[in-house]
């Protein structure tokens, strides 16, 4: 459990829901997205309620930027409206009798930082403010719907999957405007979701919520590595998070260089800045693996590197974790091969090995270019 | 056009139907609100006691409000002394019976309208600051206006017919309580009166149209308004 830090959010709940028990304990950062993440039914749902005040739980404490939202032992239960969490839930819940702009003011006009006229920019919703509700496509709403909770002045924003009632193309609409709010917005935001690709792309922190409980609560990139916690983060979604600098740009074959400790990965140009740090996620089935240096291959991204844990699961397809790093600061990579391939090559713990990255997907692009997947060149 | 007798007929029953929802809206509102929103003991009592004047013989409830609320009845004795109010044989009783034979079917229509509110658009306000009061001012209430409106339509409507506990509550007086459905019931009693008892027909059936296409124009515009179209 990380340590408790005081201007945080502090969790520690329980509640009985029918034959379900939830019993959370976690404390979350201050800063950047958290992301709470389980299966349908996890109670990352209840978490959240119990959070904004409209689930109460039986017994615990919930405190937020050191002020006591519940207490049970004594007897302090905040109302949802004096709570300042702004909710944005899967399903828009705008009200159908209000017009944009009404839904928009409902809970207050902003303050200094979050202007009505700069909440209707960011979300690029200048357009919609006379229409009614009904009017608005499913990606309209749930920008409006961020909006409004935006200007009712949040010290958080609470996401409920706000992306699953959506179809791909409006996801794609949306997500970058959450990694706006993040990115411009220093507001610290717990996001719910079951889909491992939205939580790369958008969380620093992340918890693992199992059956009303927090498995484990920790940097992105350090969960997702784990062969531990694969049950819960997913075997579909197996690969590894990369946190890398953009360092340099090759005009000549279009190429940018994104270094890591140990190395540098190759992609086609990203018109983004030297410095920025990009975030990198490799899917395990994108790395091939060799037993020596290959020549003729036309996949330039290769570093040495050497097996750090090979996955005990049966079945034709093993997974191993790599570590292409320095020997302070491990990188980890995994990769996904076939068991026949293992024994070929006679790869063992410890043992060293190349790895070849045929793609990478990027989790921290630019505004308007979400999740996009390059070829590694 | 109107004779003088129609017309006295035809406003009083206008005064008395409107008097009567005027006054029961709130309170069926606040029953309304209890049987939908809130569980307590005697929940199923009440229930039973309001949907009473659906079932129950008119002339019983007529009866009822004579002991109740007569000059010498419990409450009518006190509502006398403290308010100079008075019930029996008096229009304001033809209201009180009116509004009591009317009250389920407002209610009911109310209490339909409050359950089909969706309480995740409530939840959300609460998330946004707003207190319970402004949660039912500017969410709930609006989004159950067609069903306030349909049960306040429907409530007039009945007031304006109802017969049996008015006759027997506030009897059948000229200019005080008869409303058009006792004065017609007068003109069937007499020789000759086949011919003013149509014309007393006419005048319900057009005032009762009326009522009934206001509401369902009105109701279209809430309905589409409240669902957020155009």
């Amino acid at each position: 459990m990380s340590p408790q830090i005081s201007t945080g959010i502090e969790i520690d709940i329980e509640k009985r829901l029918g034959e379900f028990n939830l019993a959370a304990k976690l404390a979350l950062p201050p800063s950047g997205v958290t992301a709470l993440f389980g299966r349908s039914g996890a109670g990352k749902t209840s978490i959240v309620n119990a959070l904004a005040g409209l689930l109460k739980p039986d017994r615990g404490r919930i405190a937020a930027g050191g002020e006591i939202l519940f207490d049970s032992t004594r007897g302090i239960d905040l109302p949802p409206e004096r709570r300042r969490l702004g909710y944005i839930f899967q399903e828009h819940r705008l009200f159908p009798h209000y017009s944009v702009k009404g839904n928009l003011l409902y809970g207050g006009k902003g303050n200094g930082q979050i202007s009505f006229d700069a909440v209707v920019t960011l979300l690029g919703i200048e357009n919609l403010l006379a229409r009614r509700v009904g009017e608005l496509s499913g990606g309209e709403k749930q920008r409006v719907a961020i909006g409004r909770a935006l200007l009712a002045n949040p010290r958080l924003l609470l996401m409920d999957e706000p992306l699953a009632a959506l179809d791909a193309a409006r996801k794609a609409e949306i997500l970058p405007f959450i990694a706006r709010l993040r990115d411009e917005l220093s507001l610290p935001i717990v996001y719910v979701s079951h889909a491992m690709e939205e939580v790369v792309s958008l969380a620093d922190t992340l918890a693992l919520v199992d059956d009303g409980r927090i498995a484990a609560i920790g940097p992105v990139e350090e969960l997702t590595s784990r062969l531990d916690l694969r049950p819960l983060t997913g075997r579909f979604e197996a690969g590894s998070v990369l946190r890398t600098v953009l360092r340099g740009q090759d005009a000549t074959y279009g190429l940018s260089e994104l270094a890591f400790p140990g190395g540098r990965l190759r992609v086609p140009h990203l018109a983004l800045p030297l410095g920025t740090v990009l975030r990198l996620r490799i899917h395990a089935r994108d790395v091939v693996l060799a037993n020596a240096p290959v020549a003729g291959l036309s996949i330039r991204n290769a570093f040495s590197g050497k097996v750090v844990e090979i996955s005990p699961e049966p079945g034709p397809l093993v997974d191993l974790r790599i570590d292409i790093g320095t020997p302070t600061e491990p990188v980890m990579l995994w990769a996904r091969i076939t068991r026949r391939a293992l024994e070929d090559l006679k790869l063992q713990l410890g043992g060293p090995v190349f790895a070849l990255v045929k793609t990478v997907a990027l989790d921290r692009p630019s505004p308007g270019r979400p999740d996009a997947e390059t070829e590694a060149s | 056009m109107l004779t003088p007798l129609e017309s006295e007929a035809l406003l009083l029953s206008l005064r008395v139907g409107l008097v009567s929802v005027i006054f029961s809206l709130p309170l069926s509102l606040a029953v309304a609100w209890l049987l939908a929103r809130r569980e307590f003991p005697g929940k199923t009592l009440l229930n039973g006691i309001v949907h009473l004047p659906l079932v129950l013989p008119p002339v019983v409830v007529g009866f009822a409000l004579l002991v109740l609320f007569g000059r010498n009845g419990v409450a009518g004795a006190w509502l006398y002394q403290v308010f100079g109010l008075t019930f029996a044989f008096d229009w304001k009783g033809a209201a009180l019976a009116s509004a009591v034979m009317a009250f389920p079917l407002m209610m009911r229509a109310m209490r339909l309208s409050l359950e089909n509110v969706d309480r995740r658009l409530e939840a959300a306000a609460r998330t946004l600051g707003a207190g319970r009061v402004k949660v039912f001012a500017t969410i709930t209430l609006p989004l159950m206006s067609p069903g306030i409106l349909t049960g306040a339509i429907l409530a007039f409507a009945r007031s304006v017919g109802e017969f049996g506990a008015t006759i027997t509550f506030v009897s059948n007086i000229p200019g005080e309580t008869r409303t058009l459905p006792l004065a017609l019931y007068v003109l069937t009693q007499v020789p000759g009166g086949d011919q003013a008892a149509w014309r007393l027909t006419a005048i319900s059936v057009a005032l009762a149209m009326a009522a009934l296409i206001a509401s369902e124009l009105v109701a279209r515009r809430l309905d589409r308004r409240i669902r957020g179209a155009g």
